[in-house]
Order: C-alpha cells, then sequence, then structure tokens
C-alpha cells in the first residue's frame, strides 16, 4: 500500500494543541510537529519522553569540578609546592579555599559548554545544517502537522479539517 | 497557553501578529541602514581607529606611556577593566535571573542585553591584556606547564581566579546567546530568497545550524535554556565577587574590606541595567522596536535601578561607618581623604550621580519618561566609572610613606585607549544591530497572547 504523507497547517497554537490531542485520541500517529516557538504542554501532548538535558548538565558539571581539582592538587601540591604568604601547601584539603572559586568555575564552564553541545549533536544541530521542515513558515506564523498515513487518506484530511487546520497539504512517497 | 493578570500593562503594543513580528525583526536585517546608523557609526569606527593606535603606540613603546607612577601603579587601566566587566552584568542577569523569575518582560530586551554583556566583556579584556605589556605572551596566565617558560600559576590568587571567573563567564555567555540566536537566524534564513540574496541566504544558512523548531528540539531548548539560566546565575555573581577580590584580598587600607563582593555585584547590575537603557532608548529609535520596547520594560529597569543604587548608597555608607568604627587609623585617613582630600570632586561625583540622582524614579512621571530615563542612565554610566576611579586612585594615592604621596593624571595615551574601547563597543553594537535578530522573536510570539495588548483588550 502507498504511503502518503499530509502536512495540516494550523493558525493558532491552542488550536494546534487541541487538534494533537484529539487526533491522537483517535489513534492517529503524528509523526512530527514543526512551530514557530515553544508551544507549551506540546511535549506533553504528543507523548515525547522527558529530556535528560539537565542530568547530562549535572554529569558533565561533576567531571569539570573534579578535573578543577585534579589539576590544582597536580599544580599546587605535587609537582611545584610553594610557599605563598605562609599559605598551607602539602595536603590540598588544608589549602582548599583558596582552590574553590576556580573548582566552581570549571563545574560551570564544563556543565554549560558540554550540555550546549550535547544538545547540538542530539538535535542533529551544526554549522551550515539543512533544514528539513517541509514548509518555510514554520519559522514565521504556522504550526505545521506531519501524519504518515497508510489506508484512508480522506479520513485523516477530514479529521485535520475538523481539528482546525486552514490548509492541507499532501506528499506521495 | 500562559495565563497573565488583567491589570499587568501590555508588553507587545498595537495589533500584532506572529508574522508582524516576524517582519518587524527582519527588518533592519532585510532593508538598509539609515542616516543616523551611518553617523553613528562612522563616529564610533573613527574612536575605535584612535584607540588602536594609542594602544599599538603602548605596546610599542611600554607602559610609560600611561600616567601610571611609583605611587598610583594600577588606576585608569584597571577603572575602565572594571567598568566594562560590571556594564556586561545586566546582560546575564536579564536573561538568567529573569528567566529563573519568570519575568516575561526581559523577552524584548535579552537579546541585545546579551550582545551588551559579549561586547562589554570583550572590551574589559583588552586593558589586562594591553597592561601585560607583553600581549603576545599572554598565554602564560593559563596553566601550563612550567616548560613554557614560565611557572605554574598560582591557585591561591585572586588574578588567577580572576582569568577563569572572566573566561569561564565569556564563554557561557557567548553559548547562552547563540542558542537563543540559533531559531531565530532560522527565521531570517526562511525569509531569504536564494535568487535575490543568494550571499545573505547562505549566511544565515549557515549561522542558524539547520534549525526546523521540531517539537522535540523546542522541548531541549526550553531546558537547555532553563539549565543555562540555572548555571548563569551563579555565575554572574561569582564573576564580580572574584573582580572585587582581586581588591579586597590586598592589605591596602579603603580595599581590604569584607563588603566588596556584594557591593561589587550590586554597582555591577546598577551600571550594567544603566547601560542597557542607554543603548535600548536608541536602538528603539534606530530600528523601529517601538511596539516591543515598551515604556513598561524602560520602568521596570528603573525600578531595578533604583533599588540596586539605594543599595550602593547603604554600601558607601557603610564603608564610611566601617573605616570609623574599626579604630583603625589608616582606614579612617584612607576614606576622609576620599571624602575631603585632593580627590574631593570625584567622590562628589560618584556620590551624586549614584546616590542622590537615581532617587528621582521615586516619582512615577520620571520613571516613566524615555528622556529622563536616558539622562539619568548616563549619569549613573558617568558616576560608576568614578566610584571604580575612587576606589582604586585615591586608596593608592598616599600611601604608608607620605614622601611617596603623589597624584595620578592620565596621559594622552590612557584617555585614547578608554575612548577607543567606547568606540569598538558600539562598532560591534552597531554591526549587530544590523546583522542580528536585535529581539528573540520566537520566545516573544510565545508571549503575544498573554501580553500582546490587542489580546488584552478583547478579554
Amino acid at each position: 500500500m502507498s504511503k502518503n504523507t499530509l502536512y495540516g497547517i494550523f493558525d493558532c497554537e491552542l488550536v494546534l494543541l487541541a487538534a494533537v490531542k484529539e487526533i491522537r485520541a483517535n489513534k492517529i500517529d503524528i509523526k512530527e510537529v514543526y512551530s514557530p516557538f515553544p508551544v507549551h504542554g506540546l511535549d506533553k501532548a504528543l507523548g515525547l519522553k522527558e529530556t535528560r538535558m539537565a542530568i547530562t548538565a549535572f554529569i558533565y558539571g561533576c567531571i569539570g569540578l573534579f578535573l578543577a581539582a585534579l589539576m590544582i592538587w597536580n599544580i599546587m601540591i605535587v609537582d611545584w609546592a610553594q610557599n605563598i604568604g605562609g599559605k598551607p601547601n602539602f595536603t590540598f584539603y588544608h589549602n582548599m579555599p583558596a582552590f574553590i572559586p576556580i573548582m566552581f568555575e570549571c563545574t560551570v564552564l564544563f556543565a554549560a559548554h558540554l550540555m550546549s553541545i550535547t544538545y547540538l549533536i542530539r538535535n542533529g544541530l551544526y554549522p551550515g545544517g539543512v533544514s528539513d521542515s517541509p514548509d518555510v513558515r514554520t519559522t514565521d506564523d504556522k504550526f505545521l502537522m506531519e501524519i504518515e498515513v497508510e489506508g484512508d487518506v480522506a479520513a485523516v484530511k477530514a479529521m485535520l479539517t475538523k481539528t482546525g487546520a486552514t490548509e492541507i497539504n499532501e506528499k506521495d512517497a | 497557553m500562559q495565563k497573565e493578570a488583567e491589570i499587568r500593562d501590555p508588553l507587545i503594543i498595537g495589533n500584532k501578529s506572529y508574522h508582524d513580528i516576524t517582519k518587524d525583526i527582519a527588518k533592519p536585517v532585510e532593508g538598509k541602514a539609515n542616516k543616523y546608523w551611518w553617523i553613528l557609526f562612522s563616529l564610533s569606527l573613527v574612536l575605535f581607529i584612535w584607540g588602536v593606535l594609542c594602544m599599538a603606540y603602548t605596546i610599542g613603546t611600554g607602559i610609560g606611556a600611561w600616567g601610571l607612577n611609583k605611587t598610583v601603579n594600577w588606576a585608569w587601566d584597571i577603572t575602565n577593566f572594571v567598568w566594562w566587566i560590571g556594564i556586561g552584568h545586566a546582560g546575564t542577569l536579564i536573561s538568567a535571573v529573569l528567566l529563573l523569575f519568570r519575568q516575561k518582560w526581559r523577552m524584548s530586551i535579552n537579546r541585545s542585553a546579551e550582545a551588551m554583556t559579549i561586547f562589554g566583556v570583550a572590551q574589559a579584556a583588552l586593558f589586562p591584556l594591553i597592561h601585560m605589556g607583553r600581549p603576545w605572551l599572554a598565554y602564560y596566565v593559563f596553566p601550563i606547564p612550567n616548560q613554557f617558560g614560565s611557572l605554574w600559576v598560582n591557585f591561591n590568587s585572586p588574578l588567577l581566579w580572576d582569568v577563569f571567573a572572566i573566561s569561564t563567564y565569556f564563554s557561557v555567555s557567548v553559548v547562552f546567546w547563540y542558542i537563543g540566536l540559533i531559531p531565530d537566524f532560522a527565521m531570517i534564513r526562511d525569509r531569504m530568497s536564494a535568487k535575490t540574496a543568494p550571499m545573505k541566504k547562505q549566511l544565515y544558512s549557515f549561522l542558524s545550524f539547520g534549525w526546523s523548531g521540531k517539537a522535540k528540539h523546542w522541548q531541549r531548548f526550553e531546558e537547555v535554556s532553563l539549565v543555562l539560566a540555572g548555571l548563569a546565575t551563579p555565575l554572574v555573581f561569582s564573576v564580580h565577587s572574584i573582580v572585587s577580590m582581586d581588591f579586597a584580598t590586598s592589605i591596602i587600607p579603603g580595599w581590604h574590606t569584607t563588603i566588596f563582593p556584594p557591593y561589587f555585584v550590586l554597582g555591577a547590575l546598577f551600571s550594567g541595567f544603566a547601560m542597557v537603557e542607554t543603548l535600548l532608548i536608541i536602538m528603539r529609535k534606530v530600528v523601529n522596536m517601538e511596539a516591543y520596547i515598551t515604556i513598561k520594560h524602560i520602568e521596570y529597569m528603573n525600578i531595578i535601578i533604583l533599588l540596586t543604587g539605594s543599595l550602593v548608597g547603604t554600601a558607601y555608607i557603610t564603608e564610611l561607618f566601617m573605616s570609623w568604627y574599626s579604630g583603625v587609623e589608616f582606614e579612617q585617613y584612607a576614606f576622609l581623604n576620599r571624602a575631603t582630600g585632593p580627590y574631593w570632586w570625584a567622590y562628589a561625583i560618584m556620590m551624586t550621580c549614584n546616590v542622590l540622582t537615581p532617587q528621582l524614579y521615586w516619582f512615577s512621571s520620571i520613571r516613566k519618561s524615555f528622556v529622563a530615563t536616558f539622562i539619568l542612565s548616563i549619569f549613573v554610566n558617568i558616576g560608576m566609572w568614578f566610584e571604580r576611579f575612587v576606589i582604586i586612585v585615591t586608596s593608592l594615592h598616599r600611601d604608608f610613606l607620605p614622601s611617596s604621596w603623589s597624584m595620578f593624571s592620565p596621559t594622552f595615551i590612557d584617555l585614547g585607549i578608554y575612548v577607543g574601547t567606547i568606540g569598538f563597543f558600539f562598532v560591534l553594537f552597531l554591526l549587530y544591530a544590523r546583522t542580528f535578530p536585535v529581539i528573540a522573536q520566537a520566545e516573544l510570539k510565545s508571549i503575544l497572547k498573554s501580553s500582546g495588548s490587542e489580546y488584552k483588550n478583547k478579554k
């Protein structure tokens, strides 16, 4: 059976949100939704899993903290211990109050940068990447719902119209 | 959809649709620059070139070209450094702290405020770089092994903390800014035609990283923005605290106080918001953003200026009280000399511009006036420059031996470099205003239906 892709275009995020809920309630799979701005509640309505970006930031932050401590311990205690203004220099923990600012900065540095890189990789974004949005108006003022249909195309089209799509385009696979 | 109380003033004025927002924000990028832009740009460019020549002269001849002497061995350059870093603070405060507090008014101003942060921190970084005398050895400040010629850096030193704090702050600000810019660059990319503007289309395609606005991407976008805001918030407070420790950990009377970190952070926010106002009041006219940067936005910022200005004033008075209460003659003299010594006029400018004039914002007519706000914001910019000058120079110029007491007067080169960084800053900002989406349009669209004037009136 041929597989058709339908693009339902919506003008308003509230109509879109209601449409997503109704269409999914009717057991029609929505392949993707493209929107010009983040629509609150859309991820839940689409049944997307929660993102784990914050967890990665925590892990990267811990790595940053550990590496900063390791670097400072190696430089200030092991490799070249110096007496600076009589400050304790034989053990890491005695000297640590003076090391906290840099350990903190490195934690933030690692967490922020590595999380952002992870974000770009997970989203497939890279300099010069090509957008796969089916309609350029989705970065302007239109919301686009992409549905792959096997079978009764007319029924799905009717469903889209009923839920408020202002325009329906079709692409043959 | 988000709900907003009826009594709140709208944040977007006029009958705007999503498409209108797109058009308005893409307009400065697509259109030609007007006369005012060219005048401002040429002026800034001249100042910048003058600054570059003065920097080249300094590097060629040495720091002796500056007005420093044996007693006042740190003056104009560090004053400018702290001033620029302080200006940078409002950008992160607006984009990060106000995001955590869910303040919707930040959305029309955060992009430009962050741009100001990045350009301001870049100017700040120039000063220590030039002051090194041999800027090509700047990599000595990073922890590189002893074999490279220098010894390991000293992790006990606030100057090294500063290196880490400022480089982290700068790079994290750039990343935070860029993550938000990607969807907006995509908007501009999708408006450009490959036929009429192929170069521009390619440029914005490159910059927008192939953004398409999928639901999952937006979900990650929101979480990443939130986490970056959470990380940037302690970062912004740490940066100016660490800058203040450059002074506070030394034993110079007038510097050696525990109040410095909060006092510097508040001062930074105070001066940063003033600079945001100075820039935005001009920008909303030059690139026609009157519908998005409203008097309400200005009023909110004025309230923050009033609060931080009053807190800075409290800190000044606390300093005076503590120097008297400490019973230490040197401390007492340092502050007496500050207020009544040869630099009394600098102290008077600082007190007037930072403590007295911002109090005018108690009057709502002044708080809600673009002209008054613009004038007062310039006062704050000047006052905060003098605050740093007063703290730095008056604490040094009468040191422990009266025979070595002296005064500081800047040379032509000192002035040139300072004015040059102002020129450089405006060159960057003006270029930004013509090539970047100056308002975070994607986020702004998400509040149109809760905070737009048309939608508020309908209810």
